[in-house]
């Protein structure tokens, strides 16, 4: 097993839109990009346990394979920048997928 | 300075230098700007908007960005396009694209007219905002005007809750306006990649290729690597592929960094949308062209069958008030639930359940993720509460938030050992933050033509 943070280049989240947040996973080599593509860590259903979600917040999932990246994107619970939205830009989403645990290929 | 030259690969191309990914946000690095007006740009473009920045800006019309730095960005762009004797083009500006961000920014550029007796040029603008009468007149006509990303039909009740609208123009405007001879444009609200991919269409490039043109070069450095913001990129359009370079000898367009960038900030990586259709980069394919440059064909480009215009609107809910507090103690931490509740319910006892908002973000614990904070249950050993307050009048914000921060104080919880106050104040003041708002419209409206929503203008500046 090895944690995403150890295998990913960039793992970040941002606005896409203002009522959605999307997160892009991206590796730096083919193997990797393929070994957490095929583990199924950041599948559908793995997101939305880790953030503890219903699958109809996820309105994207994709594999990108150009970028290296698996991507997928979340509706926001309510619209970027209202009273009581603490992440403005959704730049600060992504901690929980540092963590991830990723079983060997 | 290092000399980057990058030599025409056909006669029949359009160059583009993209200087910033949101002009006037943070400052144009000069260097690479430099550089990329020593290769032959047919034009410099720079889009200036954005939505990151939250509602607040576009409902009470002003910039999140700092006057003196769109000055800087706009003199540098300003100086090389009048230098240089080509066009200048900026998109969105001001941030949100209001009217009075593009009266703003012209009024800007006539100022460095006269400051640098620069010879007579033509500025074309065209304004955005969309009165709430012509969506009143819509609705009454029983208009659907859809929402995007799952928001329901615009009713009437949302649109009074909002302040100000703006349409998201595409190319249209913009190639009206070099159509007329401008020479600077300054233009609303409108998508990024129609900045650049105006002038592309203009000069007869393919559809497809040009709006992805736009696409990658509107971020600016952001689609290069090692990263680097506000560094200028080269972007080069023939007829049948484009090429974007990175002018700062630092860095470089790689297959990876210049596919990264498609999908950034981006739901889906393969669509892009604008007045008129959308781009499928499904089947778009990359390659490394030389050291610095990537070279990318494939895109389609797909029409869209009825024209679409995109909506954003932003309502006022209120005046904001916003206190913070500390906490230690271990007990009070792991019940911090509690303490917020009491000092709710003596809001509640002075101005009842509603009529305000009233919201607690425990830093520490959970404030960034919210319910989806997956170590909620294990906060810090120290957190800190910050406590916003919505209210019609400041009057009322500031006492809804003064109540909540302070009872907190003297919130009782049954095990606590600390009897002398149940929080720390960093300051014992609430303190006044902008106006609330939301983003109340994300919308698009059915257009018969792509200009209606977009009137152009000329006028002239320099001496």
């Amino acid at each position: 097993m090895a944690r995403l943070s150890e295998i990913a280049k960039t793992i970040r989240s941002k606005n896409a839109g203002v009522d959605k947040i999307t997160f892009d996973v991206i590796f730096s080599d083919a193997a990797a990009y393929e070994r957490v593509r095929r583990s199924g860590a950041l599948s559908r259903a793995a997101v939305c346990r880790l953030f503890e979600i219903a699958p109809d917040r996820i309105s994207d999932h994709v594999e990108f394979a150009p970028a290296l990246a698996i991507k997928f994107t979340i509706f926001r619970r309510a619209p970027s920048g209202s009273p009581g939205d603490a992440d403005i830009f959704g730049a600060q989403q992504y901690g929980p997928l540092l963590g991830v645990e990723v079983p060997n290929a | 300075m290092p000399s980057i030259e990058r030599n025409r690969s056909a006669n029949d191309t359009l160059r583009i230098v993209c200087p910033n990914g949101h002009l006037g946000f943070a400052p144009i690095k000069t260097g690479s700007f430099e550089i990329g007006c020593r290769n032959e740009p047919d034009l410099i473009c720079a889009d200036s908007g954005s939505c990151d920045v939250g509602p607040g800006p576009l409902g009470a019309d002003v910039s999140s960005s700092p006057r003196q730095w769109q000055e800087q960005d706009l003199e540098t762009m300003l100086l090389a396009s009048r230098r240089l004797g080509i066009p200048m083009i900026v998109g969105s500006a001001g941030d949100t694209g209001t009217n009075s961000r593009v009266d703003l920014f012209v009024g800007m550029l006539r100022e460095l007219g006269r400051k640098y007796r620069l010879p007579k040029f033509r500025i074309g603008y065209f304004y955005s905002e969309v009165g709430k009468e012509t969506l009143r007149s819509r609705l009454g006509e029983g208009e659907r005007v859809e929402g995007l990303d799952g928001r329901p039909a615009l009713d009437a009740e949302t649109l009074e809750a909002t302040d100000r609208i703006v349409a998201v123009a595409g190319v249209h405007p913009y190639i009206e306006l070099l159509d007329r001879g401008a020479e600077v444009i300054i233009g609303g609200r409108s998508s990024d990649c129609a900045v650049f991919a105006a002038p592309a269409i203009r000069r007869g490039f393919p559809d497809a290729l040009a709006y992805l043109y736009g696409k990658i070069l509107e971020c600016a450095s952001f689609c290069c690597e090692p990263y680097g913001a506000k560094e200028s990129v080269l972007g080069e359009i023939s007829m049948h592929d484009i090429k974007v370079t990175a002018m700062l000898p630092e860095q470089r367009c790689t297959i990876a960094s210049v596919a990264g960038h498609a999908m950034y900030e981006r739901a889906n990586p393969f669509y892009e949308y604008f007045l008129g259709g959308h781009i499928d980069m499904s089947g778009c394919r990359y390659e490394q062209y030389d050291d610095r440059t990537v070279r990318v064909t494939g895109p389609r480009f797909v029409p869209a069958g009825e024209l679409c215009v995109k909506l954003e609107g932003s309502g006022k809910l209120g005046e904001r008030y916003v206190g913070i507090v500390g906490v230690r103690d271990p007990y009070t931490i792991a019940n911090i639930d509690l303490v917020t509740g009491w000092a709710r319910r003596q809001v509640e006892e002075r101005f009842g359940t509603s009529g305000y908002e009233l919201h607690f973000a425990v830093y520490g614990r959970d404030a960034i993720l919210g319910p989806s904070e997956p170590l909620r249950a294990a906060p810090a050993h120290e957190v800190a509460v910050v406590v916003q307050a919505v209210a019609p009048t400041k009057k009322m914000a500031e006492e809804v938030c003064m109540i909540a921060t302070r009872q907190m104080f003297y919130a009782r919880l049954p095990e606590v050992k600390g009897t002398a106050g149940g929080v720390a104040f960093i300051l014992d003041e609430v303190m006044p933050a902008s106006p609330a708002y939301r983003w109340t419209l994300n919308h698009t409206m059915r257009v018969d033509d792509p200009v209606e929503l977009f009137p152009t203008f000329i006028t002239e500046a320099g001496v």
